[in-house]
């Protein structure tokens, strides 16, 4: 029985949110290859230097937001529904759809009116160029800032059509354990609703009523702590979503089975408590805020690390079993006993293998000292371009070769394309993120139009900063040319006709060491969400209570249009 | 809870990986004495500096000796460091201890000195402190990092460091020029 036939209205649901989640990707794609081009000089006629921040704002937001939000609402649905084997309630989980889908349509808007001219709309200028991170007093229509909270309110609500369903089956289903990948979604769901606090407050109680001018100042220090509050979260919520693909259909797909059910969900418990507590690791060169406070930020920082080591053992033992499994033999050549040859599978690993390379960066990241090195260069983005744009990306693209065909019960469609587009990801993200760290240890700043300056010249560490560039530039070409081909295989998919068995099935195997080994405790949320809290309020408490002394708006700044 | 043999094994070395990871950074800090950006520059009100009123050097930004350590006053604002940028570059001496005091007038900025670990956002409302002392004589790059408006990518500047002799004599002619300026103007009154 597939998929689609068993839960036709949950299958629908899907399908909306992958087609809105893969329309934000193709933007969001052709937005990075013209900045690519841009700031390394190669190409400079799509847009001007000025409009070049639109073109990032709108990047930033598209992927970082849109498409990872819709997508892993497409994906939890999914999963909610078929380890719980029921459809979503209904009214709850299209309400949340309708809302980020609202939520989307109007940042997006406000984002392009800065490319047509900023008309005036309600008094204020149509125009959002402050990035994803909108950094006050720099400021954005108030549309932004009102899409950009129905898109966290919307992710709200789908949150709680997966609760509902639990409830509905716990009822059914007394005395019994959750299922592993329900416990993923609602842990997740559990970090992402203590996560957005901090972002809700900062949007709705600070930066809608300044920007409608309904007060006049915000303190930029208050308002940039609440984002990174968030805004280190954020990144799990994208990372656990792939987590899930990892550990509960990657086994399956190399022909095995998950090693540990209980340190899975051990794994996910350990990023619900440590999650929020790291945000400051990003303010280490913040003034205002005593080093105490980053010290202890740091030691979480680094303490998050151990989810993610002991994620690495976990998938690639329960790969390596897959691959005995089908006869592979010896240390390492197991390997060659893998199907490569499949997108889903292929795309999934190579995936893990970047995000290696990414959470390395990311521990000199997470360095107070060290850290000064790379603060703001261009060592940042080619990071996160390992964690949420391969990591996330390319799993989420990987595993919709996979998923797809059981939400629509359409055969997968161009199947070359499909088997080589992960590799020309995984070499465009090779050759672009080298770059970008290398360019970055040499002090060039990201987020610019122009990283020239009339006053002096970078030079290159190790290879000069023209190659760098060139890299950059090949590399940016190369990954929108791995979206395209992404997006051609799912339109093909998707608008092709019914028929034919499936080569795909959603049957996940049984863990070899399973539920019934792990603790009970570790089924208890409210316990969880509890110390979570506290974590946090020991991390947040003191810091913010210092920046609110002196009043909430002070020291203010009024709003400064961009 | 079944752990498996190798997964404690993998476990004890993640755990021992991370204390290094602090260990080392909390010798930097307490051992090294490696200085991070902090409170220690107290607040300011953005809407002063954007007046030139706050009664502090800030009104007047530049370098000056402040218990016989050279203080550097740098007021960011779109989309230029006084001083800094331009004609003004910001003139320090080789060898000495050097603290950079920078604010905002206007929105968030970077303050990035290029090849060096002077690197701090600058907030509308704080001052960030950091010092720091240039042993090579030469010009150093500075560029605000931080997304700052449409003209971001051309705020740039550079930083002058010269001998420690050569910055005296500058010095000492500009001070002398100062009291030939003033005792023209005593002449002509």
């Amino acid at each position: 029985m597939v998929f689609v036939d068993s839960y036709p209205k949950t299958s629908k649901l899907v399908r909306s949110e992958f087609l809105v989640s893969f329309i934000a990707l193709g933007i969001g794609a052709l937005f990075g290859v013209i900045q690519a081009l841009h700031r390394t000089g190669v190409f400079r006629g799509f847009v001007s230097s000025a409009d070049y921040y639109t073109i990032l704002t709108g990047h930033g937001v598209l992927l970082a937001l849109v498409f990872t939000t819709f997508f892993i609402a497409g994906l939890f649905t999914w999963a909610v529904a078929s380890s719980l084997e029921r459809e979503l309630p209904q009214r709850i989980a299209w309400s949340a759809f309708w809302i980020m889908l609202t939520g989307t349509v109007l940042a997006a808007v406000s984002i392009i009116g800065g490319i047509v001219g900023s008309p005036s709309i309600l008094g204020h200028d149509l125009e959002a160029d402050v990035l994803f991170t909108f950094y006050a007093p720099m400021k954005a229509h108030p549309a932004f800032y009102i899409g950009a909270a129905l898109i966290i309110v919307g992710s709200w609500v789908a949150g709680l059509a997966y609760f509902k369903s639990l409830w509905e089956w716990r009822s059914e289903n007394p005395g019994e354990r959750i299922p592993l990948q329900t416990f993923m979604v609602l842990t997740t769901m559990l970090m992402w609703y203590v996560s957005t606090i901090g972002v809700a407050v900062e949007v709705v109680a600070f930066l809608i009523p300044w920007s409608l001018g309904l007060i006049q100042n915000v303190d930029p220090l208050l308002t940039r702590t609440l984002f990174w509050y968030f805004g280190h979260p954020v990144v799990y919520f994208w990372l656990m979503p792939a987590y899930l693909v990892w550990y509960t259909i990657l086994p399956k797909l190399a022909g095995g089975r998950l090693f540990s059910d209980p340190l899975a969900r051990v794994v996910f418990v350990a990023f619900l408590l440590l999650s929020t507590p790291v945000g400051f690791h990003h303010q280490y060169t913040d003034p205002g805020i005593p080093s105490g406070y980053k010290f202890i930020a740091m030691t979480n920082t680094m303490f998050l690390l151990l989810p993610s080591l002991l994620t690495a053992f976990t998938v690639v033992a329960s790969v390596e079993h897959g691959a005995r499994q089908r006869g592979a033999k010896g240390y390492l050549s197991w390997l060659r006993n893998l199907p490569w040859g499949k997108p889903a599978f292929a795309g999934c690993m190579l995936a893990g293998l970047m995000f290696a390379a990414g959470g390395f960066s990311g521990m000199i990241n997470a360095g107070m000292n060290i850290n000064y090195l790379i603060h703001n260069t261009i060592w940042v983005p080619g990071h996160f371009h390992l964690t949420v744009g391969t990591a996330f990306a390319l799993t989420a693209m990987a595993i919709s070769y996979w998923l797809v065909p059981q939400i629509t019960g359409k055969k997968l469609r161009q199947r070359t394309i499909a088997t080589l587009q992960p590799y020309v990801w995984f070499v465009g993200m090779a050759v672009m993120s080298n770059a970008m760290h290398r360019a970055g240890l040499a002090g060039i700043p990201r987020r610019t139009a122009e990283p020239t300056y009339d006053e002096f010249a970078f030079e290159g560490v190790a290879g000069t900063v023209g190659e760098m560039r060139i890299q950059i530039a090949i590399g940016g070409f190369l990954l929108f040319v791995g979206a395209a081909m992404f997006l051609i295989v799912m339109a093909d998919t998707l608008l092709a006709r019914r028929g034919g068995t499936l080569s795909v099935n959603g049957t996940i195997p049984e863990p070899l060491s399973g539920a019934d080994h792990s603790p009970r405790i570790l089924d208890n949320y409210k316990l969880w969400t509890a110390i979570a809290l506290l974590l946090i309020a020991i991390a947040y408490g003191p810091p913010l209570a210092s920046m609110v002394a002196d009043g909430l708006f002070a020291p203010g700044s009024p709003p400064i249009p961009v | 809870m079944q752990v498996h043999r190798f997964e404690k094994v993998w476990l004890g070395a993640a755990i021992l990986l991370i204390v290094g990871f602090i260990a080392t950074i909390a010798y930097g800090s307490v051992g090294v004495g490696v200085g991070m950006v902090d409170d220690t520059g107290g607040q300011i009100s953005a809407e002063e500096v954007q007046n030139g009123n706050t009664g502090t050097q800030f009104d007047d930004p530049g370098v000056v000796k402040e218990d016989g350590q050279y203080v550097v006053y740098v007021v960011a604002r779109q989309f230029q460091f006084s001083p800094g940028t331009g004609d003004t570059p910001i003139r320090v001496p080789a060898g000495e201890n050097v603290t950079f005091k920078v604010t905002s007038a206007d929105v968030v900025h970077g303050f990035s000195v290029v090849e060096t670990n002077i690197n701090t956002m600058v907030i509308p409302g704080q001052v960030s402190e950091v010092s720091a002392r240039f042993n090579e004589p030469g010009t150093y790059g500075l560029i605000c990092h931080e997304y700052c408006g449409a003209a971001h990518h051309t705020m740039g500047g550079s930083v002058e460091v010269v001998p420690p002799e050569e910055y005296d004599m500058q010095q000492e002619n500009i001070d002398q020029s100062a009291d030939d300026a003033q005792a023209q103007e005593e002449a002509d009154q």
